[in-house]
């Protein structure tokens, strides 16, 4: 039941239907999970049922959860009594889910800002000079048409190719254990992001604004800015600032995208690689699950970095603790489409730096989520260590109740995560719009990206599987974005022009 | 210069909205959602009289009879997705309320009418004016050439006043479909002064603008009652909520 987007690139966890107290804590979750997964998976679809009837006596929970066994719920003994009370609760855990979806557009706008401001008032970054990436080899100088569709088609499938040979790369590296390997890999892509673009991102900026600055303070500024952020994505640092980092080395590789990928070769791209997160995420082959399944047998947290998450939603989670949480502390994870296999197979190489900086990410929330868990649940929060005596409590209390112990939680809740590849990429499309200019398909595009990532996260809801993030979204972005330009543009053009208002 | 003038006409015309939106919206998750939903809905509507718009555009009428009849049409369409939105939510509010178990409804119907209204209102304001405010930055300033100096001033006049009428043609529209039977003359009521309203604007192109900003305020004046009234409001509500402090 644990509720994740996972897409490549871009992970998203929301616990819509989570129980609130499932956020135990990603850690101890993860290490739950270790201990128990062996003899428990199986149970978890069984036992569901009898769980959730019982949580939802002891607990609010959210709407979702329910709706497999409305049957079961209903016919709980004691659950008459508080129908009111129940119902201010579900009412609660209905604006908690919503909150999630506000928690993802906030920075989601955010970075979209950052790109769109910054493509409106820096011409370098919409401005073609003849320099495009590697992976691009085809420049769509000719003037036909159809030469320019066969060069983008063909620019996308080289740059496909390049991101599902990283993926690999990435899911070989893991499989062989070769940590080390993959977080020098990470470090380094943060590094050139957060030195080098970052350093070419100011040049412009002070170029665009005519602001005269001498080369000792740059680097100062550079050398704090790029060793805070550094210190921030990969080690400790404060959760905003690292949010920020996140969004910021998102937006920058998004600028990156859309500065040096031929015209059309972006319209493909951002086509192509939504298909390419729905093949890794959904197919029984998908390098994603692929990434999953090792994941799961080694009963590890991967590359949490590759995340951006909010983890106010802890604060939340942990007031609402009861015991029913310390019970279900074994844990769960019983989806096939776990956030971090998400984030894994999405990283392609540009993207990798992210990865970095999710992980940070994850790590941050463990650091704050451990101790507020621990004030106000013991039960719940322990590492691991504490779990043997607690699932031993766990089994013993609902026993006398007629339950057979599980121990699996249905829905880890851990906050809302959205994998930075998903940031890149819906303001890749959202600036790429603004850098023609016309604000009336730039704002159609953006509105229709965060309907298509609350319909994601509806659907994520309601099938409660794994799903990507791209697809929906995209395609909504890509079909405002012809859709404006080609007739809404004209339309509200020529009604502004005569003054009519509709 | 020009960045006063935009910023003047961008509070002018959204700073009303951003006001609801920040003292009654952005509190409650939910209504976040319903804001941009709405405002979804209004691009679909938007998307549809553009297409229309295009055939008119291939026949041979004169611009200005293509310009009328597309706005006529559009004003129907608009009210259709308003329509369909209203379908849309409540069969939301109906499944989560099944999913849920609970007898009322989960989302406040009052709240639901005004958030979609300011979903609507907002995304056709930002429609018909956010290309107009993005000249205003510059460079080159209005109305050297022939052109109304304060032509900026009253566009984002108009966009408010389309802007407020949303809000309260939505909060009617929802509660007149609320009712056990419909109350169509409600209903009717918001079609009848939408399409005024519009067509009032159609003045614009041609004679002063006064003739369109006049009648088209005494609209929003006359809606505001009506909405006021539909949303359950009286005069003695008023007066107590006035001097209740």
């Amino acid at each position: 039941m644990a509720v994740r987007v996972s897409l490549p690139k871009l992970c998203f966890t929301s616990r819509m239907s989570g129980l609130l107290d499932e956020a135990a804590g990603l850690m101890d979750g993860h290490i739950d999970e270790a201990r128990v997964r062996g003899d428990d998976f199986d149970e978890v679809r069984d036992r569901n049922p009898e769980r959730r009837h019982k949580e939802r006596r002891s607990r609010p929970r959210p709407e979702q959860a329910e709706n497999i066994n409305d049957g079961d719920v209903n016919s709980a003994p004691g659950r008459a009594g508080d129908q009111s009370a129940e119902w201010l609760n579900d009412q609660e855990e209905l604006r908690y889910g919503a909150q999630h979806v506000i928690k993802l557009f906030v920075p989601v706008s955010l970075c979209m800002l950052v790109v769109v401001s910054t493509i409106s008032s820096i011409g370098f970054y919409s401005k073609k000079d003849g320099i495009y990436l590697v992976y691009t080899p085809f420049h769509e100088t000719s003037p036909l048409a159809s030469t320019k569709v066969w060069n983008a088609l063909a620019n996308a499938g080289i740059l496909m190719v390049v991101i599902i040979i990283m993926t690999i790369g990435l899911i070989l590296l893991y499989k062989y254990r070769c940590y080390m390997v993959i977080h020098g890999w990470l470090i380094l892509s943060s590094f050139i992001l957060l030195f080098i673009f970052s350093y070419l991102y100011l040049e412009e900026c002070l170029r665009a604004y005519n602001i005269a600055l001498d080369h000792i303070t740059a680097v100062l500024l550079l050398w704090n800015f790029g060793v805070m952020g550094m210190i921030c994505i990969h080690w400790v640092g404060p959760l905003r600032l690292q949010q920020a980092y996140l969004i910021f080395v998102a937006a920058l590789m998004a600028l990156v995208f859309i500065k040096y990928l031929p015209e059309w070769t972006t319209w493909v791209v951002l086509g192509v690689i939504s298909i390419w997160d729905l093949v890794a995420v959904l197919t029984p082959n998908g390098p994603l699950r692929i990434l999953v399944e090792t994941a799961q047998e080694r009963n590890e947290n991967i590359f949490p970095a590759l995340i951006y998450s909010s983890t106010v939603v802890y604060s939340i989670v942990g007031t609402a603790n009861n015991e029913t949480t310390g019970s279900s502390s074994g844990v769960q994870m019983d989806s096939p489409g776990d956030t971090e296999s998400g984030f894994v197979p999405s990283w392609r190489e540009e993207a990798s730096e992210r990865e970095a900086a999710r992980r940070r990410a994850m790590d941050e929330e463990e650091v704050q989520i451990r101790p507020r868990n621990s004030s106000q649940n013991d039960v719940a929060n322990e590492l691991g260590l504490g779990d043997g005596e607690h699932l031993g409590d766990d089994q013993q209390r609902r026993q006398p109740a007629g339950r057979s112990p599980f121990r699996i939680r249905e829905d880890e809740e851990r906050g809302v995560k959205l994998g930075l590849g998903d940031f890149i990429f819906y303001s890749v499309l959202v600036g790429k719009a603004s850098s023609y200019g016309d604000w009336n398909t730039t704002f159609a595009c953006f509105v229709a990206i965060l309907i298509g990532l609350c319909l994601t996260l509806l659907l994520l809801a309601v099938l409660k599987k794994a799903l990507p993030a791209l697809p929906i979204s995209i395609t909504f972005g890509l079909i405002f974005y012809f859709a404006s330009t080609l007739l809404v543009a004209p339309f509200s053009d020529s009604l502004a022009s005569h003054q009519v208002f509709i | 210069m020009t960045l006063c003038e935009f910023f003047g006409c961008a509070f002018m015309a959204f700073g009303p909205a951003i006001a609801m939106f920040i003292l009654t919206i952005a509190q409650d998750p939910i209504s976040i959602i319903i804001v941009f939903a709405s405002g979804f809905f209004w691009l679909l509507s938007a998307l549809l009289s553009s297409i229309i718009w295009l055939f008119f555009g291939l026949s041979s009428m004169s611009p200005q009879v293509q310009l009328a009849l597309s706005v006529i049409f559009s004003v129907h369409c608009q009210e259709v997705f308003r329509f369909l939105l209203y379908l849309t939510l409540t069969s939301l509010d109906d499944g989560l309320k099944n999913m849920i178990e609970s007898s009322t409804p989960i989302i406040n119907r009052k709240m639901l009418g005004y958030s979609a209204g300011i979903g609507f209102g907002v995304m056709s304001g930002v429609f018909a004016i956010i290309n107009v405010l993005a000249d205003a930055v510059g460079p080159a300033t209005m109305g050297l050439k022939a052109g109304s100096e304060s032509f900026f001033l009253i566009s984002s006049c108009s966009t408010l006043c389309f802007v407020l009428l949303h809000v309260f043609w939505s909060v009617i529209f929802f509660a007149a479909l609320d009712q056990y039977r419909a109350n169509k003359i409600q209903l009717l009521f918001v079609l009848v002064t939408h399409l005024l309203a519009s067509s009032l604007t159609l003045l614009n192109s041609g004679g002063p603008f006064a003739a369109s900003l006049v009648p088209n305020y005494l609209i929003v004046i006359l809606t505001a009652c009506v909405a006021f009234h539909a949303a359950g409001g009286s005069i003695s509500s008023l007066k107590s909520s006035l001097t209740r402090q």
